[in-house]
């Protein structure tokens, strides 16, 4: 069976791993960083993904989108209030999300596919061999749209996703691999855009979640965000500039407010320290612990009211709860491990890295479906319930919340009126009891039926959640047994024609990315023997003669002449003649270097030959 | 027992005598012989039932069972997977919960019934009229320190009542429990029998239905979320 990859999908940074030997690796890009950023840049260039788009977040803030795990499986109605924080421009539309860069308009999955994308291509490169399979994380808390659009992610970016798995879950088979006693386990994952709790049942090596919950906007983004706001007033009062309209500004105020915040959580105080050259002032604050504390304590406390109900929902009390295991980027918060151990009165575990247990945990259950570890097995959950609306505005449950999966409900339908050959449903997920409080998963039409007098036809409809928490329906006509044919119009997500589109384009696309990418190596290229030919001549254009160094910066001036222009292979020319130019002059440094530092190891650095 | 389609393998039509994996080519079976959710556990239709084995021998289907198992096999095999893990899942939730398995059990023995509707027991009938009125009272105007008072007794005293009725119910379980092991050579006698104990258990069924609205209907004026105090579903 080929490779199934694990892969952590997360709001602010993603991860991949494997297993090898029964032993879980998260694999790390050329430079060695296993955390890529969730950040996307679209430039004229191309398209930048990871480090590359996190640089040019305040350079470029329009068409560099960050956090789309928030708007994923989201309408526009559920995001306009948090539209303010985002630099980048979400169309105004009764529909799914659509971000619109430069002239064309993307969706949530199409973006998170160029991040799965990039951990695809960056695996295969590990490994050495073609990844077409992989198992991804989500939120426990996520509900079937969001589900399916991450879903619907994978297939876009080129990846067949045998499993989706809840992040908390997830966690928790990490730790078992080595950690867990067993009993019952308590997961508290506060990420970036997300908290989750999940409550299992740890036994034989069987990993029963008894209950989940959670709050799928909440997390260390809106830490950020708190102290941004606070931070915009201070300078608001401190400076007379109100900052709020310059994108570039908040882009910057938002990142130094973020390493804030993560420095605070080894120090008692730090400085922030930004210049804001358009404004002609420099900003500056000392901010201690206990101010980011006030801050963020209503959010922290928001987090405690989902572990109660989960605890509830499991039928168990804090005090029976006998491990507690800390994940997410956010759980390093001192405030957020403080609460979380009052809460549940034991210190909870943390040995794993919080950034990577997610993507070690995907790598596990990935490992489970391969057939490679046989003695482990996930029960999870659904985390919210599942209905249909019926006349008047209510919700009957079908599943209820924290049922186990895969699970099934069926329910009779007939018609109404005489004749009538077309049924519709509505089928929806939440707590409450009225339809307008609950989320609209999608309207179903059940067409195909003989025409017979009103409330004779017996249609059975079967409601199943698998083992990924996504609903599949199927319906039969029970007096004929002649299966019913069902549209399905979901409420916020994609069509599968539509997906099939962007999987196509993408393939369009991959090429012309493919071609912009190495027009950006080429220039890359370019920058380094231009910087190392300067360097050269800085050095050594007293040992060579007039007509060489004439020769030399006429191939430097040839080379920047073309450096920024899109021929790629008049740049690889270009740099190619300049290197060829410089060969001269770097024997003759070399000599003089040797000279000077026979012990030096670094001799092609200290003469600043270029690196080839 | 009849010969039906399910005593010969789906795939290679060989006999497979009850067993859920094929003797011959080792396909998982559609797990249709079972007749109830008793049956899926191997266990009689009584209601005492000892938790910790009822879990281990959830757990053993579902090492057997859980689509995991199932994602090198074929789609036909996933699909009987994914059928019978959710029979399985869902047959561990109705019985592990003591209230929804007297339910099911109810339905079992005397055809389906959706739902018992709830009915008010005779005792409390000029109680719940107060109550009514406090309810009402409260929905018109602001509450006051008094009646918020009145409302959480109220309230507390229901939810004991409920607890009361609860036990009643477990001592009618026994007493069927008794008859299952007792009359299984006169099953004559046992019939007879039966009946009255499901009308009893049918009677406190609907008086805890009662019960538990009033009490969300009090959580609710009271302003309290009642899905904090929504009956759990595992006790
Ligand atoms: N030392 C730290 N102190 C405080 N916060 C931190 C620290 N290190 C990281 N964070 C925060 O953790 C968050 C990222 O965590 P993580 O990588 O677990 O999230 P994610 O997996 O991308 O998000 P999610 O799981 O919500 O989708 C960011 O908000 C980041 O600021
Ligand atoms: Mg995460």
């Amino acid at each position: 069976m080929p490779r199934i990859v694990g892969i952590d999908l997360g709001t602010t940074n993603s991860l991949v791993a494997y297993m090898e030997g029964g032993f879980p690796k998260v694999i790390p890009d050329a430079e060695g960083h296993v955390l890529l950023p969730s950040v996307v840049g679209f430039t004229a260039d191309g398209i930048l993904v990871g480090d590359a788009a996190k640089r040019q977040l305040v350079r470029n803030p329009t068409r560099t989108i960050y956090s789309v795990k928030r708007l994923m499986g989201k309408g526009y109605d559920d995001v306009k209030e948090e539209l303010r924080y985002f630099p980048f421009h979400v169309v105004p539309s009764d529909e799914v999300v659509k971000i619109r860069v430069a002239d064309r308009e993307v969706t949530p999955p199409e973006v998170s596919a160029l991040i799965l994308r990039s951990l695809k291509e960056r695996a295969e490169a590990h490994l050495g061999e073609v990844v077409t399979k992989a198992v991804i994380t989500v939120p426990a808390y996520f509900n079937d749209s969001q589900r399916q659009a991450t879903k619907d992610a994978g297939r876009i970016a080129g990846l067949e996703v045998l499993r989706i798995v809840n992040e908390p879950t997830a966690a928790s088979l990490a730790y078992g691999l080595h950690r867990l006693k067993g009993g019952t386990v308590a997961v508290y994952d506060l990420g970036g855009g997300t908290f989750d709790i999940s409550i299992l049942r740890v036994k034989d090596g069987i990993f029963e979640v008894l209950a989940t919950n959670g709050n799928t906007h909440l997390g260390g983004d809106d830490f950020d965000r708190a102290l941004v706001d606070w931070l915009l007033a201070d300078i608001e009062t401190r400076h007379g500039a109100d900052l709020r309209a310059d994108l570039e500004a908040l882009q910057e105020l938002r990142l130094g407010a973020e390493a804030a915040k993560c420095r605070l959580s080894f120090e008692e105080r730090t400085v922030l320290t930004i210049p804001f050259a358009q404004h002609g002032f420099t900003y500056r604050r000392e901010i201690s612990r206990a101010e980011l504390e006030t801050l963020i304590e209503p959010l922290v406390q928001q987090t405690l009211g989902p572990c109660r109900l989960a605890l509830a929902d499991a039928g168990l009390s804090a005090a029976q709860i006998d491990e507690v295991v800390l994940v997410g980027g956010s759980t390093r918060v001192p405030l957020a491990r403080r609460r979380v151990q009052e809460l549940f009165g034991k210190l909870p575990h943390s040995q794993l890295n919080p950034d990577e247990v997610v993507a070690v945990g995907a790598a596990v259950q990935a490992d489970i479906l391969a057939g490679g570890i046989t003695n482990m097995l996930l029960l999870d959950v659904t985390p919210l319930s599942l209905g249909i609306e019926t006349l008047g505005g209510g919700m009957s449950v079908l599943i209820p919340r924290n049922t186990t999966i895969p699970t099934s409900a069926k329910e009779l339908f007939t018609t109404s009126v005489d004749g009538q050959t077309v049924v519709d449903m509505h089928v929806l997920q939440g707590e409450r009891e009225l339809v307008k409080n609950n989320r609209s998963l999608a309207r179903f039409e059940l067409s195909g039926i003989d025409p017979m007098p009103a409330g004779m036809p017996r249609i059975e409809v079967t409601f199943l959640i698998d083992a990924n928490g996504i609903l599949q329906v199927n319906a039969k006509e029970l007096r004929t047994g002649k299966a019913a044919s069902i549209e399905v119009k979901p409420s916020y997500g994609l069509t599968d024609a539509e997906v099939e589109r962007m999987i196509e384009e993408s393939f369009i696309h991959a090429e012309e990315d493919v071609a912009s990418r190495l027009l950006i190596e080429a220039r890359n290229e370019a920058d380094t023997v231009i910087r190392a030919t300067e360097r050269a001549l800085g050095q050594g254009s007293g040992l060579i003669g007039q007509e060489e160094t004439a020769q030399i910066t006429g191939a430097l001036a040839a080379l920047k002449a073309v450096r920024d222009g899109s021929d790629r292979d008049a740049i690889r020319e270009a740099t190619e003649r300049l290197n060829q130019s410089t060969l001269h002059l770097a024997e003759i440094l070399m000599d003089s270097a040797l000279k000077e530092a026979l012990t030096s190891k670094r001799v092609t650095e200290a003469l600043g030959k270029p690196e080839r | 027992m009849t010969r039906s389609s399910r005593d010969l393998c789906w795939n290679c039509q060989s006999e497979v005598g009850g067993e859920y994996f094929c003797p011959q080519c080792v396909k998982v079976q559609p797990a249709s012989v079972w007749s109830d959710y008793f049956d899926v556990f191997g266990l009689p239709r009584k209601l005492g039932l000892d938790l910790e084995d009822l879990q281990r021998r959830f757990y053993d289907w579902s090492r057997k069972f859980h689509p995991d198992l199932f994602q090198r096999a074929t789609p036909e095999e996933q699909a009987i997977s994914l059928e019978n893990s959710a029979l399985v899942n869902t047959a561990y939730r109705t019985l592990r919960d003591p209230i929804a398995r007297v339910e099911y059990l109810i339905g079992l023995e005397e055809g389906a019934v959706k739902g018992i509707p709830p009915k008010a027991p005779l005792d409390l009938l000029e109680e719940m009229l107060e109550v009514q009125e406090a309810l009402e009272a409260a929905k018109a105007s602001a509450l006051d320190a008094e009646t918020r008072k009145r409302l959480m007794d109220e309230r507390a005293r229901l939810a004991e009542r409920r607890r009361a009725e609860e036990e009643r119910l477990l001592d009618v379980g026994r007493e069927w429990d008794a008859l299952v092991d007792g009359s299984r050579a006169a099953s004559r006698d046992r019939d007879d029998l039966r009946r009255p104990l499901l009308d009893r258990m049918k009677g406190i069924l609907a008086a805890r239905a009662y019960l538990t609205t009033v009490i969300n209907d009090l959580s609710d004026a009271l302003g309290e979320d009642s899905q904090t105090h929504a009956s759990h579903r595992r006790h």
